[in-house]
């Protein structure tokens, strides 16, 4: 029986349970994930980080909370009432949705049923994750439009740029991903995964994959929206009390959910790790929603890791990398990977398969080769002093008093 | 008319004449070196916090450090300070008042001729310069390590002259007293009085 009958298969009731368990999961792990990330960053800068509500300061992102929530609610007065207040709504529920079709656990026992802990599983279960996140910018850039307000707009617009360009790399890096499994529906991606994780044998993708699902998620390094020094609060400038709550808490969900569907496509789901799938028989089917909980966290104190280490990017190199390598890279690895399947469903002799890996490869040393290449050209021409390839700094204008002159002489004439 | 004030051009104002080049910076380092900063957020966490865990743990600080006033007594428990407003004078944040008084037989505060009667300092300007310290010309007036200074009001912050007084030491007696018998104001300034005679708790 597949996932998809064994859920098709529950009563109302226990859907209803279902969703009631995802969401306080989502809600927990956005709580904990507050306080461990802000326990972590405090590490990695040697200082302990919040440790004073509570044992270890656990309840620091529930008094954080509580706080947002007592504060005073101000809608400013340019702001467009109704979209102001949808926006935040937009962007909490978008988040949330996304976790409905992440397999959390396999088959197990849930009030005398068999069932799996997965909300719902539909047939394009990937497809439905990119579309409810392409939803959540609407929540970012209708806040930014509707604040009413310059930093929020400009703000808003980046983050929208920004999300929409790097879903089009994730799309990409995803492909690769449905081409093996053949399937886009989630619990069949990660049954497609028992034998070989896909982050080991697409490891490209894995790689775009990770990289886009920090810019799609705003986080630092790609945090460019929220440069304080520059834009404010970005596209939440203008939101207090329980509305920049929901903005915050999709933000960590958001994270949460993409740490869960890179964990679902590249990481084996709740799949045991290789070697360690005895523990499933061992201790029942709740079992395996440890390992699940363990790889996203995992993922989750990589975001954290990239937030301590990195420096914000600039706007203009972080859309040139997004368009002009990401997106390009992972095109070209999706001809390879499908050129690959294609031979091997075919049964292709294995000479074949084998001729077009190594010219593939032969390819990217031979580009590879020629960009060293031409670097070095220009480096000698620099050293030789050659104008035209020397690299030549801002140098202030030339003066150009001439030709104001002969300008306002000529609005003169002209007037006369 | 409007073809009169025609809108210049960037072609007029010769913006486009300005030559401008995309400059190439050539990392210093390769992949290695970029993740070389991975590794020293990932060891530091392994590293002790340098945090002082503040209300509890109260770190000692420099042995110099300028933190609260303290007005001084000589060993047998005057007052050292003659009220002679230098330090008010000499405070750039205009942050101390001093009003001096004649000591009499009856009232004497200090060796000398004055004392301060009133002597208040105000935390909300106070700068901790240390001019005042080097403007007294009696030693009266030194800094404590005490750097607490904080309260609700703005009236707290102002310290009047027994929230600055030291405390009596062991042999100090409470003025107003009488000066130590036979002894001068340049005796107390040459310290030879050592602690207070019997003779002057009578009264």
């Amino acid at each position: 029986m597949t996932t998809a009958e064994l859920i098709g298969a529950d009563p109302g009731w226990l859907i209803v349970v279902k969703a009631l368990i995802v969401f306080a999961i989502c809600v927990f792990l956005t709580l904990m994930s507050v306080w461990g990330e802000r326990r972590v960053v405090g590490r990695m800068q040697q200082r302990p980080g919040p440790n004073r509500v509570g044992p270890f300061g656990l309840i620091q992102a529930l008094a954080d909370g509580v706080k947002l929530a007592l504060k005073e609610d101000i809608i400013p007065t340019a702001a467009d009432k109704v979209v102001f207040v949808l926006a935040p709504i937009i962007s909490a529920t978008t988040c949330f949705m996304s976790f409905a079709v992440i397999p959390i656990t396999g088959e197990v026992t849930m009030f005398g049923r068999q069932t799996a802990m997965q909300l719902t599983d539909i047939p394009v279960g990937v497809l439905y994750i990119l579309a409810i996140a392409s939803i959540g910018v609407y929540g970012i850039v209708l806040a930014g439009w509707s604040s009413g307000s310059t930093y929020p707009l400009l703000g808003g617009l980046r983050s929208s740029a920004q999300v929409i360009s790097y879903e089009i790399a994730m799309g990409l890096s995803l492909v690769a991903v449905f081409i093996y499994a053949g399937s886009m529906s989630t619990s069949d991606i990660v049954a497609a995964q028992s034998s070989w994780w896909y982050a080991v044998v697409l490891f490209p993708s894995f790689a775009i994959f990770v990289i886009s699902m920090v810019g799609e998620t705003n986080r630092a390094p790609f945090d460019l929206a929220e440069a304080e020094g520059e834009l404010v609060g970005g596209f939440h400038t203008e939101y207090s009390s329980l509305k920049f709550a929901l903005f915050f808490l999709a933000e960590y969900v958001n994270i949460i959910a993409v740490s869960a569907l890179a964990t679902t496509l590249f990481l084996g789901g709740y799949k045991a790790p290789p070697g360690l799938g005895f523990t499933e028989s061992w201790l029942g089917g709740w079992f395996t929603a440890i390992w699940f909980f363990l790889k996203v966290l995992t993922f989750f104190f990589v975001f954290v890791w990239l937030r301590g280490t990195l420096p914000r990017l600039r706007y203009d190199q972080f859309m040139q990398f997004g368009w002009k390598v990401l997106i390009p890279v992972s095109i070209l690895w999706i001809l390879v990977v499908a050129t690959l399947r294609v031979l091997s469903l075919q049964n292709a002799p294995r000479i074949i398969v084998i001729a077009f890996a190594s010219s593939v490869v032969f390819i990217i040393m031979a580009a590879n080769i020629g960009f060293e290449n031409a670097k070095k050209k220009k480096e000698q021409s620099i050293a030789e002093g050659d104008n035209k390839t020397a690299p030549k700094f801002a140098v202030p204008s030339l003066p150009i008093e001439v030709s104001t002159i002969n300008v306002s002489q000529k609005v003169g004439d002209n007037r006369e | 008319m409007s073809e009169n004030l025609e809108p210049l051009k960037p072609k007029d104002l010769g913006i486009n004449d300005v030559e401008f080049y995309e400059v190439e910076q050539t990392p210093a380092v390769g992949f290695l070196g970029s993740m070389k900063g991975f590794w020293v957020t990932f060891s530091t966490m392994f590293k002790k916090p340098l945090t002082v865990e503040y209300p509890e743990v109260k770190a000692p600080t420099e042995e110099r450090f300028h933190g609260r006033h303290q007005l001084n007594r000589h060993p047998d428990g005057l007052e050292k300070c003659i009220g002679c407003e230098l330090c008010a004078w000499a405070c750039p944040a205009d942050a101390i008042y001093v009003e001096g008084e004649t000591n009499t037989e009856e009232n004497r505060m200090s060796p000398g001729e004055r004392y301060g009667k009133v002597y208040q300092i105000n935390y909300l300007r106070c700068v901790f310069c240390g001019l005042c310290i080097e403007a007294c010309p009696t030693r009266a007036l030194t800094m404590t390590n005490e750097y607490e200074l904080a309260d609700d009001t703005r009236a707290k912050l102002i310290f009047e002259k027994q929230d600055l007084l030291a405390p009596l030491r062991q042999g100090m007696l409470m003025p107003p007293h009488p000066m130590y018998p036979d002894m001068t104001d340049t005796n107390y300034y040459n310290g030879d009085v050592k602690q207070a005679h019997p003779s002057q708790e009578s009264q």
